[in-house]
């Protein structure tokens, strides 16, 4: 009976955490930048149950519903990050060139700070993502920033598109040929060892569907043996697997476009691809998006020759483009990293907010549910004082699922949720890892600095 | 025969001019900007306005300015002068590439390097320096880091040929003062190591400065005659209190640390980093000791700290009365010193203020205030015409001098957005990926 009992209530706790909060909301008299249908003045939004339900003028809500006063403040789309390694525990499976059995969605962090720090910027959606020490590396989770929430599970963006991490250039090469004497330590083994990996899930797919034909006719037949690593490269040649690729030089590129060809696939982001303008006829031509920085450049030599316009010019040729931060640092001020390409290149207030919102949630294969403010969509909003594409703009709150998740005018100094009473309070200086990418392997680097 | 020469010749000519185009050079003579608004940042903003270079100095500023007969006439209309920016912190024309070491020339091996001297290391064809200059960053601090006394940092101008050319006429000395804190999330060292470290590297500090004052008077006593040794002849002349001093440090209890060392060693001093300046800013102003901050887009110090502590840090120093520069304390992205200086006077410095912390303020602060640092007819002619406001990142720079150079808002950033924007070939179905 008691054994009852503690099952029936473990029934319920399990289903309580997979129950996101949700709330209502009346955002008053805003400058609303929609994104897609444009830039609504003094207009109401009204949120119901974490979402978008009325856009429009001296809308009404029930007596007990909070309205919050945007009057002379600008409402847009909560900030999408598609580069963030923040709020997960692990970043890297260095051990093999290839570890598409592994995801970061295992090791999310609620009570990491960071993620209240990216709220304070407007953001609301991140894409966590695994390292780029591997050729392959493992599969990645998008989260919403449900910072207070305890449940690792709680912050999983149910519905988001399933991701996978590849990684071209210096790093896999850097990790594994330099690092370990195993391949590749050159870009030729990049590609040798991105084409057998998938020449292997084709084949373990083949296995498949090949029990699949002779269990019709004979029950006892025996399955081929079950692997994640190789699963996971079939469901990525059945496309079920948007690939999310670190890349920087043209030709490495134009490589991994030729390799997803040959294996027919076709869903894919390149991350960072900081010579992405040099093949953006290619990249456009393939279908391919891109997520890039806006500025980073110089840190490594496969950089050295970027250009802070490379937003600019992938946008102009059709390519669907996105601005990540990649950093803890940098996912702060998003809105004001999207604003420079108006100095590097000429995109609209649109066009440059779109970088930040519709087209991160594009790559993601969320944009049914978030990037923009309409009806039906989720009531991710971040509100500012002044244009955020400003220099003067300052974010004074951020909603996610209709829930205030920050405020400005209440903003304590210590926000941790997860003190450690043994713990003290150290203080850091100096500046951050430019490259999150290669968080967790420093240790395999300790002859170098 | 006299038809070919000429077609001959104007073949060769056209050849020339295209070839001049690529590489466009930097123009020297008498300029004068007109219909312009000026921030001049120390007398005020001027409407309407014309501007003359010659000579490479500001010759003459106001409505009504005669136009020199020989002055080639650039029309400002719409658009905004204001004196080029200077990031008093940064690593332009010693690092090239981040992750290869021997492109870089800021850490020489050795606790205490102090006879280094960063002008010797500077490349004035590093490939970060036309991208820093084209966003009106006409001046930096270039200097040393790691160790005790890594050596003397330098105030170069972003134009020329040789280190010579560049030279802004002022150096300092960097002391990195015993740090308590940590060194990023990646120094593991326990708060006990951490002690001790700072312990003993206080120490050693100490006990340099006593061989400092032994040998400076040796050298008193020798006339210039004391046996060699180059790092502590290099710390004479911030012994003597003739050489500025760049005393980084920044967790609170180390800048008190460093207020009193500098008062005890009577040096003259600038305290730079001063990331927790705002926790001892009355101390700081009261000692009243300079101070050069940033990146202003950096992280807090503590998890404790306010997200945006950092964005406010320089405008709370300002506020209790301390003389703020800033600094970007970056290479390849120096560029953004105008956003840094944005996001400081977006969190309680104000646009005016940030404004003086990147040109007026450090030019005080080096010592060269007659020089550069505002629009002032005698000063040399170090300006940047914009659309607005240059902390806006939709304001584009239009012109650009440096030491009265005309020089090309053109860096290899620029030159591929040109070449690249529209390639040509585009894509063609032959070279489609895929189908090779």
């Amino acid at each position: 009976m008691q054994k009852i009992i503690l099952f029936a209530i473990l029934l319920i706790c399990a289903n309580a955490s997979t129950q996101v909060p949700t709330g209502d909301l009346l955002i008053r008299n805003g400058t609303v930048l929609t994104i897609t249908k444009g830039v609504l003045e003094e207009t109401d939004i009204l949120v119901e149950d974490g979402k978008i339900k009325r856009i429009g003028k001296n809308l009404k809500a029930p007596s007990n519903v909070r309205e919050i006063d945007a009057t002379g403040q600008f409402v847009m789309p909560g900030i999408v990050d598609a580069h963030s390694h923040i709020a997960i525990d692990a970043v890297n499976e260095a051990t093999h060139p290839v570890t598409s059995e592994v995801k970061v969605g295992d090791s999310v962090d609620p009570f990491d700070l960071s993620i209240y720090r990216a709220l304070a910027g407007g953001v609301t959606t991140i894409h966590a993502m695994h390292g780029s020490a591997n050729a392959i590396g493992g599969q990645c989770q998008t989260l919403k920033l449900r910072y207070g929430l305890m449940d690792p599970s709680s912050f999983i963006f149910e519905g988001a598109a399933r991701t996978i991490k590849f990684a071209l250039g210096e790093n896999p090469m850097r990790v594994h040929g330099e690092g370990r004497g195993v391949q590749p330590r050159t870009r030729m083994g990049v590609e040798r060892v991105i084409r057998d990996a998938f020449q292997k899930g084709k084949d373990y797919k083949a296995k498949w569907a090949k029990y699949e034909e002779q269990k019709k006719k004979n029950p006892n037949a025996v399955p081929p043996l079950y692997n994640e690593r190789y699963q996971t490269m079939a469901d990525i040649l059945d496309g079920k697997i948007i690939i999310q690729c670190h890349s920087y030089r043209a030709d490495e590129i134009l490589m991994l476009m030729r390799v997803l060809d040959d294996f027919g696939v076709h869903r894919i982001t390149f991350q960072h691809v900081n010579e992405g303008f040099k093949v953006a006829p290619e990249l456009a031509a393939f279908g391919a998006m891109a997520s890039v920085f806006s500025d980073w450049w110089a840190y490594k030599f496969e950089v050295y020759y970027s250009t802070a316009y490379n937003a600019t010019i992938l946008t102009r040729n059709g390519v669907i483009t996105s601005i990540n931060s990649d950093s803890g640092e940098l996912i702060r001020h998003l809105f004001h990293e999207a604003a420079k390409t108006q100095r590097y290149g000429d995109l609209t207030d649109e066009e440059a907010l779109a970088l930040i919102t519709i087209n991160p949630a594009r790559q993601l294969g969320i944009d049914n549910r978030v990037g923009s403010i309409e009806v039906g969509k989720d009531a991710d909003l971040a509100i500012y004082k002044n244009h955020p594409l400003s220099i003067y703009t300052i974010p004074q709150l951020t909603i996610v699922d209709g829930i205030v998740r920050f405020d400005l005018a209440n903003d304590p100094a210590d926000m941790r949720i997860y003190v450690d009473p043994e713990e003290s309070t150290p203080t850091y200086f100096g500046q951050e890892q430019v490259e999150g990418c290669l968080i967790d392997t420093d240790f395999m680097f300790s002859h170098q600095h | 025969m006299n038809k070919h020469i000429y077609i001959l010749f104007f073949l060769l000519t056209c050849g020339f001019s295209i070839r001049a185009q690529q590489v466009e050079k930097s123009t020297y003579g008498t300029f004068a900007l007109t219909n312009a608004t000026i921030e001049t940042v120390t007398q005020g903003r001027l409407e309407n306005a014309t501007l003359i270079i010659e000579d490479g100095i500001i010759k003459a500023v106001g409505e009504d300015v005669a136009i020199p007969a020989d002055a080639q006439v650039i029309d400002c209309n719409k658009m905004t002068i204001y004196p080029g920016m200077i990031d008093s912190g940064t690593k332009v024309g010693l690092k090239e590439i981040g992750s290869l070491s021997l492109t870089q020339d800021y850490n020489e091996i050795g606790e205490i390097t102090s006879d280094m001297d960063a002008l010797t290391a500077v490349n004035p064809n590093s490939v970060l320096i036309p991208v820093t200059r084209v966003s009106g960053v006409t001046t930096v601090i270039t200097g040393p880091s790691g160790g005790l006394f890594p050596g003397s940092a330098a105030l170069i101008h972003l134009h020329g040929y040789t280190p010579e050319q560049m030279y802004g006429g002022f150096k300092s000395m960097v002391i990195n003062f015993p740090s308590s804190g940590k060194r990023g999330r990646w120094d593991r060292r326990s708060e006990e190591e951490i002690k001790k470290d700072g312990e003993k590297a206080i120490k050693k500090l100490n006990d340099i400065w006593e061989r400092v004052a032994t040998y400076a008077s040796i050298d008193s006593a020798t006339q210039g005659q004391a046996d060699y040794n180059p790092e502590l002849a290099a710390l004479v002349p911030v012994y003597r209190g003739e050489m500025t001093a760049f005393i980084e440090a920044n967790k609170s209890s180390d800048i008190l640390a460093a207020l009193a060392w500098i008062k005890e060693n009577k040096v003259k001093a600038v305290l730079t980093g001063v990331a927790e300046g705002w926790r001892v800013a009355d101390s700081i102003a009261a000692a009243d000791i300079p101070v050069i901050t940033g990146p202003v887009l950096g992280m807090p110090s503590r998890d404790t700290d306010h997200y945006d502590q950092a964005y406010k840090n320089a405008g709370l120093l300002q506020k209790a009365g301390v003389k703020v520069a800033l600094r970007t304390d970056d290479a390849e992205n120096a560029r953004n010193l105008p956003f840094n200086a944005g996001f400081a006077a977006a969190y309680g410095m104000g646009q005016e203020e940030a404004l003086k912390a990147v040109t007026i303020v450090p030019a005080e602060i080096f010592g060269i205030a007659d020089e550069v640092g505002s629009i002032e007819p005698g000063k040399k002619a170090n300006l940047f015409v914009s659309t607005g406001d240059p902390f806006e990142p939709s304001t584009a720079i239009e012109y650009l001098f440096i030491n009265g150079w005309n020089v090309p808002i053109e860096s290899r950033q620029t030159l591929l957005y040109e070449e690249f924007l529209h390639r040509d070939p585009g894509v063609s179905t032959e070279s489609k990926p895929g189908k090779s």
